[in-house]
């Protein structure tokens, strides 16, 4: 019994020694400077930047109050509070509208024979791995003044001027939508795959109507991967930084940007540290949920 | 029998809407490959076909220069982080639950979890103090932070390949009196090849399309091909960064292509 006792032990501890390098790394270049962020965020501001190293819960007093420089008082802060909603409003209608596009397109991948599968979702992934930054290039090629949509627009006489959208609030929705499309449509797909079509001929035979058939026994059946699309759109639309900066303009800010803000010309590294802890946390409870929903998922597959 | 199911699948409109998914998916990108064909300056109106943007970008010495190091990063990157992820694979899988197996699942696989804005702020605050402190401003800190965040990416390939493999083969290697060594680099190894060239492909892709966390580990005049990009956007945008864009996709579809080809051979 101990010769196997002893087995098991050498064998966990080869399993963290082999790991140990990828932990030091991970350690050092990712989790670790997680660390040091939440002890900057209860840090003073330094006059230029950095921080002074004395205990301050000015960080995060201010994600949502302003001090009045003439009283001293403190009141809400409008403009953080504008920006959090933004982040919030966008985020979720991005996952509204990945949702009304993305299902159907799920639907339809998963309903072509198996061997064409494989094809359509490969279209699928092809955007999901190309580079961020080029794809919102891409959309910015088509919303802006002088771009594809505008031009085609007035050359159909629909519209005179160019329709201004870039630079709006809706050109971040539309360009977020566009970005985050296929981590909507493969979980969709994956649940959507394992669903049995024998209980769609069981609806129709009980006189359901297509609409009942979906609102009564698609929808409850794969809602766990409902949930985990969502929240695979609304997890990196929260944290959305590049399709803000290039199709919002300095104006129309999300989180991501007003903590960039912070570190650059806002000078306030402990309100950008607490702004980041924030977001984190609010990103760790979607996840768990994710985790939930997906283990649901697994649970009704087996 | 499977026709009957499949009328039964069908939902009104759900068609159509896929469809224009996919056309909407892909319009974009189709434009600004074609625009970056364009003998004119407008992005808008088709002058003529052209390669004279891609001549300006390759005599452009900041487009040369971010190239080059783009591809220094991703490939010293994606090769560190292949080596630790293959290592961690080795370790982790094939055997029973262990004590902070989960520990070891959560750690790895963190990048993916933590928004890269968050990551990319506590990178700049530790990367800053430790420049203050060494001196040292070169390429390093951007490679240990690309290797880092590649890690997961790597991982995952290797651990699903070796998650399939027949153990057998392995218990026969050792039953013909190989060594451990032996064993694993005349068994194992060449198993699970193609599962380490896979994640070190998806590795060597995710490092060249990072713009956040380069963009904040950066020191002055270490712009990568995307914060070059990034950059230009500022001003007018021209079809000089389509060009830029459209070598950037070839390679990323070039690359995944493989990894998809590659992949699939193993389940066969």
């Amino acid at each position: 019994m101990s010769a196997e006792t002893d087995a098991e032990t050498r064998k966990t501890r080869n399993a963290w020694l082999l790991s140990t390098p990828a932990l030091v790394l991970l350690l050092f270049a990712a989790s670790g400077p997680l660390l040091i962020v939440l002890t900057y965020s209860f840090l003073a501001p330094g006059e230029y930047g950095n921080v002074v190293w004395d205990f301050d819960l000015r960080g995060w007093i201010s994600i949502l109050y302003t001090k009045d420089i003439f009283d001293g008082t403190y009141h809400l802060a409008d403009a953080h509070l504008s920006i959090f909603w933004r982040s919030v409003k966008l985020s979720l209608m991005t996952t509204a509208v990945t949702f009304a596009i993305g299902f159907p397109t799920a639907w339809f991948i998963a309903t072509r024979p198996p061997a064409q599968r494989a094809f359509w979702l490969f279209l699928i992934t092809i955007p999901f791995w190309t580079n961020l930054l080029i794809r919102t290039v891409a959309i910015n090629e088509v919303i802006r003044n002088e771009g594809l949509l505008n031009t085609f627009l007035i050359w159909l006489g629909v519209i005179a001027e160019p329709i201004r959208i870039i630079y709006t609030d809706t050109a971040v929705l539309i360009g977020m939508a566009y970005v985050y499309l296929p981590l909507m449509v493969l979980p969709l797909y994956a649940a959507i795959d394992r669903f049995d079509m024998r209980l769609l001929e069981a609806g129709y035979d009980l006189y359901a109507s297509r609409g009942q058939v979906l609102r009564r026994v698609i929808l409850p059946i794969v809602k766990p991967g409902i949930v985990a699309g969502s929240i695979l759109v609304f997890v990196p639309s929260l944290g959305a930084y590049v399709t803000p900066r290039v199709l919002g303009g300095g104006k129309n800010m999300m989180i991501g940007n007003f903590i960039e803000l912070q570190f650059g010309q806002g000078r306030n590294w402990p309100l950008g540290a607490a702004l980041s802890m924030t977001l984190l946390c609010v990103v760790m409870v979607a996840l768990l949920i994710y985790v939930r929903a997906a283990n649901k998922g697994d649970n009704q597959n087996g | 029998m499977a026709n009957r199911a499949f009328e039964v699948a069908r939902l009104p409109g759900f068609r159509t809407i896929a469809l224009t998914a996919f056309v909407l998916l892909y319009l974009p990108i189709i434009t600004l490959v074609i625009y970056s064909f364009n003998a004119g300056q407008s992005v808008a109106v088709w002058e003529g076909f052209s390669l004279d943007w891609y001549a300006k970008a390759w005599e452009n010495e900041a487009v040369k220069g971010a190239t080059y190091r783009s591809l220094i990063i991703a490939a010293t990157a994606s090769a560190i982080a292949t080596t630790v992820a293959t290592m961690a694979a080795l370790g982790t899988t094939r055997r029973k639950a262990f004590k902070g197996q989960t520990a070891i699942y959560v750690m790895i696989n963190q990048p993916l979890m933590v928004p890269e804005i968050v990551t990319a702020v506590a990178l700049l605050i530790f990367f800053a103090s430790i420049k203050v402190a060494t001196g040292y401003t070169g390429l390093w800190y951007l490679i240990i932070a690309h290797a880092a965040f590649c890690v997961p990416f790597a991982y995952l390939p290797i651990r699903a390949r070796l998650e399939g493999m027949d153990l057998t083969l392995e218990t026969a290697a050792g039953d013909l009196y190989a060594s451990h060594w032996q064993t694993f680099r005349y068994v194992t190894l060449p198993l699970m090849l193609p599962g380490i060239i896979a994640g070190a492909m998806l590795a060597f892709v995710i490092s060249l399309d990072d713009v956040v966390i380069t963009e904040f580990v950066k020191s002055g005049g270490q712009d990568t091909l995307p914060t070059y990009m990034l950059g230009q956007m500022r001003r007018a945008i021209t079809p000089e960064v389509n060009a830029i864009s459209t070598v950037l996709l070839a390679l990323t579809v070039a690359l995944l292509t493989a990894f998809f080809l590659l992949t699939r051979k193993n389940d066969k």
